[in-house]
């Protein structure tokens, strides 16, 4: 249960500073923003939420790192992981509570963009099965951001450079799915590279993801991914001690 | 623990230590038994620090080993773990949660739940002296309630083993005294690691005295043999006469 504990410490901590609500407040204003005006909400006359979804990867790419880079780094300039650490506890249990309330935290920004459900709702008729698939699909990419996020930020005490690193490395993970950067290997590299790198990005899996379907491999995907930056995160944490 | 042979509570053998460059331990071997208070002294940077990391599972050693209650710290770290308290150098804390929420959170990973955790935070906050804080953040709190707050973490669960990092740092008179109480009282039936600056220290808690400079044991003896190694009995003579000895590289490493 030491996980549950940990849970609880972050999650709460969360919303005893400012960090929660400044978070969810621009959270909100920029999925607002970039629904109506770049997404083009009425325009488009279609009462479904593509508009909205369509921008979740580019709200996460500095929303993201931005809630991820405190997870550790924090820790390491106050001293405080001496005291987490000291504690019966092993690293991946410290890892993974901490990562599941940052998670936890950014359901509530996203849950509370629910306003613009119900208006879609009152103005037609959606599916909302899709919405909820399309849901799903943004929690769990925004796991995915989440897991690199705090891999980053085990690495240094400096927050802003865990920031930044962090968002090179998302922007990467976006940007290998854009037909700008697949052409430029479409040219000269076999299929299958430009397939693979393609296979990399959140854009190709959140893709239909947003129009509701959850397919199974792209969540396999997404487990993956988090699986992999979590584990790196135990291993970084552990190289510490040894150093 | 069996008691027909004490066996030590913390043993620590051939301790080493290297970071990038320094060379911050070096060979370091010594026990502590049941009932013993052991003050950790040396200059600044000797390495005390870098022990007691070590003897925590904060650190992992270059060479040697550590047995607490038995158990290798390297190999059952979460074992080793639930048998110590430990105070970090600087009393790191979670500057944004209440004192109470802090202990509470403690008691959670050490295990304590229901009634009895409620009655033990209670009890703690009574013995620390710290009521009239609890429910404040702790950033807000002035160092000797720091201070205090991290001792109370580390004894909450009422551990075999204490490991304090300077304890009565940059707390007045009347709470040193309070705290060097409460080591005394607890010492029966733990065996205690602190480290200090203040000599004075050493004959108020402590039973045993280990000085270390620049990673090596100079001294390992009673408060008393530390005194008898100046000729005017002075404990300040006698740090000064074993540490500056061993830097003008004249001292060989004494152990009684």
């Amino acid at each position: 249960m030491n996980i549950l504990a940990i849970f609880k410490r972050e999650f709460r901590g969360y919303f005893v500073t400012p960090v929660a609500y400044v978070f969810i407040a621009i959270f909100l204003f920029l999925n607002g923003l970039f629904t109506f005006y770049l997404g083009a909400f009425y325009e488009s006359n279609q009462a479904d939420l593509e508009p909205f979804f369509r921008f979740h990867p580019w709200l996460y790419l500095f929303l993201i790192p931005a809630i991820a880079m405190r997870l550790w780094s924090e820790e390491r300039k106050t001293g405080t992981i001496e005291l987490l650490m000291t504690l019966p506890i092993t690293t991946a249990e410290a890892v993974v509570g901490k990562y599941l309330a940052a998670w936890c935290f950014t359901g509530v920004a996203l849950v509370l963009t629910f306003p613009i459900w119900l208006t879609v709702n009152y103005l037609g008729n959606p599916d909302n099965t899709v919405i909820l698939a399309s849901y799903i699909g943004s929690m769990i990419m925004a796991g995915g951001f989440l897991a690199i996020g705090s891999c980053i930020s085990a690495l240094t005490k400096n927050q802003v450079i865990a920031f930044v690193i962090s968002v090179v490395i998302c922007f990467l993970f976006i940007l290998s799915g854009f037909p700008m950067v697949l052409d430029l290997f479409r040219n000269w590299a076999p299929q299958a590279i430009t397939d693979a790198i393609a296979s990399f990005s959140f854009l190709t899996h959140f893709s239909s993801i947003k129009k509701g379907v959850i397919d199974i491999r792209d969540i396999i995907y997404f487990a993956a991914l988090i699986s992999f930056w979590l584990y790196a995160n135990v291993v970084v944490i552990d190289a510490r001690k040894a150093s | 623990m069996t008691t027909e042979v004490a066996k030590p509570v913390i043993d620590v053998r051939a301790l080493d230590k290297r970071f990038e460059q320094i060379h911050a331990v070096r060979g370091v071997s010594f026990s502590v038994h049941q009932g013993e208070v052991l003050g950790f002294l040396g200059p600044n940077g000797a390495g005390k620090s870098t022990t007691m990391k070590m003897i925590a599972g904060f650190l992992e050693p270059t060479g040697g080993t550590i047995l607490v209650c038995g158990n290798q710290v390297l190999e059952e770290p979460i074992k080793v773990k639930k048998a110590i308290g430990y105070l970090p150098e600087g009393a790191p804390l979670y500057g944004e949660m209440t004192v109470y929420r802090f202990l509470d959170f403690i008691a959670d990973i050490r295990g304590l739940n229901g009634a009895y955790k409620k009655k033990r935070i209670d009890e703690i906050i009574k013995i620390i002296n710290i009521g009239s804080v609890v429910n404040q953040t702790i950033e807000t709190l002035s160092k000797g309630y720091k201070r205090r707050v991290g001792l109370a973490q580390a004894i909450l669960h009422d551990p075999q083993v204490l490991i304090l990092d300077e304890p009565t740092d940059g707390l007045d008179p009347n709470q040193k005294f309070e705290v060097r109480n409460l080591i005394r009282e607890m010492a029966a039936d733990k065996a205690i690691i602190i480290s200090t600056h203040i000599l004075e220290e050493v004959d108020a808690v402590c039973t045993r005295a280990i000085i270390i400079a620049s990673g090596q044991i100079l001294f390992d003896g009673t408060p008393d043999e530390l005194h008898g190694r100046s000729a005017s009995r002075n404990i300040e003579e006698a740090f000064r006469l074993i540490t500056t000895q061993h830097y003008r590289g004249k001292g060989e490493s004494v152990q009684s």
